[in-house]
């Protein structure tokens, strides 16, 4: 058993001494340089923004607040995100988490059942014939749209959201997926063939993985469209949710709480993809973009 | 009557359907004897991949077949494993396990786990590739991916190791040194070894016998040459040997005179036309 030991070698014991003068000089110019390169440019693009932003807004007879206005009417928002004051009247960390789980159901959903039929559209082409020419009908339907018949149909406002989010974010999973496993090279089916794997593990070991690539891209865009879906159903719908606090703000003419929300908006829409992207990298091992 | 290990019987294989048919390959006869090591040689469009697919199970004859230790070949399986020029190890998995993808699988009732696992160590070993276990595919070279994938192959304990173009992707010294490891991978196990090569050096070092197939569309077997090399062989010894010379003139000659690809230029020797002049790619 000499071989298995080799897998479980472990490291030698790191040397405990203190790194010299050189290499903290070394490490110090290379966090110097990071700085320069990554964090200097967006903050001077953004700093320079703002200030165009405030010279614009601060003219008498401007229709929208300035920065530092803004900053001042959304203090008590900004620093008590988890308030609760009963019904609507909820801090943004609540209004955010309301939307994320209507997006958490409802996108759920998608990738069981998107997945679910890209490997059947992929894998048969029977399939594929009777079900493509739907699918690319019905891609092109906008999420808004489906929110009248959704709502006739289970007559409440919160599984129709979810339905909204659902048939929005299904679409490109579907697509991609097929992709994926319809592109599965020739070799790895010889794998597969020479292995005699049954039907199963065919699936597990080979299809899935090869797939994943494709199906991570397609996750990526289907969560993308599911958070612009649900801020537009939401001004709809009512209730708690980030979409119906930028309606209601509307209606009360607090501009500078709309500012605010579009603010929450982009950060949780950028953080999703980058939770997808990322997860992705992870389960194809680097082989997703 | 254990000299006909592998026996291939006038295979054909006919591409398309009537009336705009291929047949790439007409009658196809060939037998192996256990531990021998063959190389089949020819010029590209010849059928020789197509040969080793049908014998691997990947496609199946026209008509004829293929009988492999008394079992007559109608679908792939692992005791033909094969060996791809381009690897083709998956590449979301380690080094590890693309081989115990293989292992797990063929010995799932035969070995237990600590078995398995030995065994798949065992085999990487074997080429030198025990130190990037947890590597990924794409962090290795490729002749290092090729190691890896002779060790899949050969940790199937196939019947029959078919080697299509293993060396052909890689550079002339990775490949030397990976042909060297090849014979002493075969000395040590007495694979019985199927090799398609293009590589007429190649293929003289390695082999028993050198199948030499015609030119497609209907290729078959032109000639078989025995090499009767002492073995081990060592390329540099060989180099300066008459014998070896002989050996390699014989399959250039078949090459580039009795099977020339092109049709020569017109100041050519006419009084030696070429037949499968404009042959096409099969």
């Amino acid at each position: 058993m000499s071989e298995s030991k080799t897998l479980a070698v472990s490291s030698p014991v790191a040397r405990l001494q203190l790194p010299s003068a050189e290499t903290l000089a070394q490490h110090g110019r290379r966090v110097g340089r990071f700085f320069l390169r990554q964090i200097v440019p967006p903050v001077v693009v953004i700093g320079a923004l703002l200030l165009l932003w405030e010279v614009l807004c601060s003219r008498p007879g401007a229709m929208l607040p300035a920065p530092s206005q803004m900053l001042d009417d959304t203090w008590e928002l900004i620093v008590n995100p988890f308030y609760d004051y009963g019904g609507n009247d909820v801090g943004m960390g609540w209004q955010v988490l309301a939307s994320l789980e209507r997006v958490a159901y409802g996108y759920s959903l998608a990738v069981i059942v998107g997945v679910a039929l890209g490997v059947l559209v992929g894998k048969s082409t029977w399939a594929m014939r009777g079900l493509d020419p739907l699918f690319q009908v019905l891609r092109t339907v906008p999420p808004l749209a489906w929110l009248p018949i959704s709502l006739a149909a289970f007559q409440a406002s919160n599984p129709s959201a979810i339905f909204v989010i659902f048939i929005t974010a299904i679409w490109p999973i579907i697509i991609n997926t097929s992709v994926g496993v319809r592109n599965i090279p020739e070799d790895y089916r010889n794998v597969a063939r020479v292995l005699r794997l049954n039907g199963f593990e065919n699936f597990t070991k080979i299809m899935l993985p090869a797939a994943a690539p494709y199906v991570f891209s397609g996750l990526r865009i289907g969560i993308g469209l599911s958070w612009l879906a649900i801020v537009a159903a939401e001004m709809l719908i009512g209730g708690v949710g980030i979409g119906f606090f930028i309606w209601d703000a509307w209606n009360a003419s607090q501009i500078s709480d709309i500012v605010l929300a579009l603010i929450y908006v982009g950060l949780v829409g950028y953080a999703l993809d980058a939770l997808v992207g990322l997860v992705g990298k992870r389960v194809t091992r680097g082989t997703a973009s | 009557m254990n000299n006909r290990y592998l026996s291939v019987d006038s295979v054909d294989k006919v591409f398309g359907t009537e009336p705009n048919t291929t047949r790439v390959l007409d009658k196809v006869n060939l037998t192996v004897e256990k531990g021998e090591y063959i190389s089949i040689i020819g010029h590209s469009g010849c059928g020789k991949s197509t040969l080793l697919n049908i014998i691997a199970g990947l496609h199946t004859a026209s008509s004829g077949y293929v009988i492999l230790d008394g079992k007559e070949v109608n679908a792939p399986g692992p005791d033909r494993s094969l060996v791809f020029q381009n690897h083709s190890l998956l590449p979301w998995l380690t080094v590890y396990e693309n081989v115990t993808l293989a292992v797990n699988k063929v010995f799932k009732n035969k070995k237990n786990a600590t078995e398995r696992k030995a065994w798949a160590l065992k085999n990487l070993e074997m080429v030198g590739m025990s130190h990037a276990l947890n590597r990924l595919p794409s962090e290795i070279s490729g002749g290092m991916k090729q190691r890896v994938g002779i060790a899949r192959a050969l940790a199937m304990e196939p019947k029959l190791l078919l080697l299509d173009e293993p060396f052909g992707a890689l550079d002339a010294l990775t490949r030397a040194h990976l042909q060297d490891e090849v014979m002493r991978i075969q000395a040590e196990l007495n694979n019985t070894v199927l090799m398609i090569t293009h590589d007429v050096d190649e293929a003289v070092l390695l082999s028993d016998r050198i199948v030499m197939m015609t030119n497609g569309p209907e290729a078959t077997i032109g000639e078989i040459l025995d090499i009767r090399l002492p073995r081990p062989r060592d390329r540099i010894a060989l180099a300066d040997n008459p014998e070896y010379n002989h050996y390699r003139r014989e399959v250039l000659r078949f090459l580039h005179e009795k099977q020339r690809k092109v049709a020569p230029l017109p100041k050519a020797d006419k009084a030696n036309p070429v037949p499968q002049a404009s042959a096409k790619r099969a």
